[in-house]
């Protein structure tokens, strides 16, 4: 069995690779709260995610793990250090981009194939071509017989189904995902990532999937990102060499995937305790 | 280990007494829709009833408080012999022209600027200071400037049934705007939408339901702005109906026009509520619908 930590901490001294699909560099991110407090949310973090690798981070509650997300999209700049996305810097929201939302955030005035279209219609492509699309993504997450529903009529493993279609249509090089499963009972969950695993390995994009759960992140991953305490850096990576095809329902009782997780769980547990300890003395 | 399957047997026997309840919960339902429209036409009766004899044998001044049969002739005089200021689908007309204008006026002023201020937060810090001050002066008495300013016709109404409508609108619409979920702006952007398409495809949806409850509450806004300015000074309509009544101690004038004046909300209000489910259409049906 290969597990090692690739490097503890700072591994940021060794520049990033340039033909990384996601690179940022020893990024620190402060912002000013309304009451005028300074906050890190977080210090010295550098990650890489090469072409078609599947990323994952965890880390304890309040880590700044979803900040690591709107680093890559745009939505926040670094303070100091740098994020390279394809190689370029990132200035606006890119158009390779796809994210998938912890909360629900499909459009419930629209039907699920108004809501798939959305994306395609939004880039300018004609209508026709945007429902074609949309048809064919709906049919590949299994919902041809929901088109025309809206997403309150869905359950919620159905529309998380129509989130990924969704954001699959744009066929996006990056795909950032942000606790996506959370809400979603057991079996749901599974079989969403056991969807998530087949619409990757067709896309090969590159992912970077944010979990609070250690072993969806074992289970899913190539690579692990474990971060520390808020204000959050990165404390170890592990690469996850479990052979793929993976199957969620049968991988959780293989011994291999069993034994990665104690490993990985010994090292956050530090972190969450701290981070726990941290949250009842201050009281926020 | 055993898997525990239940017998299979009684399923003919389930399914036939389920049809059982269900047509009884049913009969049921229809039992009970059948009560609540018995009790409302009971308390109308009854009520209408109450009046007219409290009027008939004096207990209740029938020139001060008017009497349902009184009212009733009144009505049937206006409809038969006209009004004194001309035929009454006329007055009728008129007040709901200017209410109408002003509501469309107003509500669409309303949403506008609700819109702008809503994604704007530089515009809203600067301009929340005067709205406050504007809507806290009692617009009814903006009906006096109106008339100053506008004359006796159909402007001044309309003027006052805007500044009626306006900040209800705006209010809400500005609110709607603020609570549009920030994680579903998020995904349009990321998806590739514009600041306008974000606007037109996801703030403007989901403000919707703000806006239209309250369109409910404006109309009546609207149809309390006109008939006050025709109060205040008007050649026609159904506020100057009143005003006239009022001036005659015809106390049964007074009512037959709020009796009018009823039914036409009543009228719009039906109206807009079937354009709310038109408009609504995505929303899942509440648990209880209220009315029949």
């Amino acid at each position: 069995m290969q597990l090692q930590p690739m490097a503890a901490g700072r591994l940021s001294q060794a520049a990033p690779p340039a033909d990384a699909a996601i690179a940022i560099d020893d990024v620190t991110l402060r912002f000013v709260t309304p009451d005028g407090h300074m906050m890190t949310a977080i210090r010295d973090f550098t990650m890489t995610v090469a072409r078609g690798e599947f990323a994952c981070v965890v880390g304890p509650t309040g880590c700044g793990k979803s900040t690591t997300l709107n680093l890559v999209t745009g939505l926040l700049r670094p303070t100091t250090g740098n994020v390279r996305v394809m190689g370029n810097p990132v200035t606006d929201i890119s158009r390779d981009i796809g994210f998938v939302f912890q909360a629900d955030a499909l459009f419930p005035w629209r039907s699920v194939i108004d809501n798939v279209a959305a994306g395609p219609l939004y880039r300018g492509t004609s209508k026709a071509q945007a429902y074609e699309r949309a048809r064919d993504w709906i049919g590949r997450v299994g919902l041809g017989r929901f088109e025309k529903h809206y997403p309150h009529q869905l359950s919620g493993g159905m529309r998380k189904r129509v989130a990924l279609a969704q954001t699959f249509i744009n066929q996006p090089k990056i795909l950032l995902m942000d606790e996506p499963f959370s809400a979603l009972d057991m079996q749901t969950r599974t079989a969403m990532q056991d969807e998530l695993l087949g619409l990757w390995s067709e896309q090969k994009s590159s992912v970077v999937f944010v979990t609070h759960d250690l072993e969806e992140a074992v289970a899913l991953a190539d690579k692990v990102y474990v971060l520390t305490a808020g204000p959050g850096t990165v404390k170890s990576v592990y690469r996850i060499d479990l052979p793929r095809p993976r199957v969620m329902a049968d991988i959780r009782y293989d011994p291999k995937f069993v034994e990665i997780a104690k490993v990985i769980w010994n090292d956050l547990r530090e972190e969450v305790q701290l981070g726990q300890s941290r949250t009842l003395q201050t009281g926020h | 280990m055993t898997a525990i399957s239940p017998a299979a047997d009684h399923a003919a026997v389930r399914d036939a007494s389920i049809a059982v309840a269900e047509s009884m919960a049913k009969a049921q339902l229809r039992l009970r829709h059948a009560l609540v429209i018995g009790l409302r036409l009971a308390i109308l009766v009854v009520f209408l009833g109450l009046w007219e004899l409290g009027a008939d044998y004096n207990f209740i001044d029938p020139f001060f408080f008017a009497s349902p049969s009184g009212i009733w002739q009144q009505i049937w005089s206006w409809i038969t012999e006209g009004t004194s200021q001309g035929p009454l689908w006329l007055q009728t007309y008129v007040t709901l022209e200017e209410t109408f204008l002003g509501f469309v006026i107003g509500a669409l002023g309303g949403i506008a600027a609700g819109i702008i201020l809503g994604r704007n937060r530089l515009l809203a810090d600067v301009f929340s200071i005067y709205i406050k001050i504007a809507n806290s002066v009692p617009r009814v008495v903006l009906g006096s400037v109106f008339i100053i300013a506008l004359g006796l016709g159909m402007a001044s109404k309309v003027a006052l049934a805007v500044v009626m409508v306006f900040f209800v609108v705006f209010a809400n619409a500005f609110q709607g705007v603020r609570e549009a979920d920030r994680a579903m702006i998020a995904n349009a952007q990321i998806l590739g939408a514009s600041p306008f398409q974000i606007t037109r495809t996801v703030i403007i949806p989901s403000a919707m339901s703000w806006i239209l409850a309250s369109l409910h509450v404006s109309f009546g806004f609207a149809l309390v702005g006109a008939v006050v300015g025709e109060f205040l000074g008007a050649k026609q309509g159904m506020g100057l109906l009143i005003s006239t009544a009022q001036g005659a101690f015809n106390a049964n004038g007074v009512f037959a026009a709020m009796v009018i004046l009823a039914v036409m909300a009543l009228v719009v209000e039906f109206i807009i509520t079937r354009f709310e489910n038109y408009v609504v259409k995505w929303r899942p049906a509440p648990f209880n619908e209220q009315g029949a």
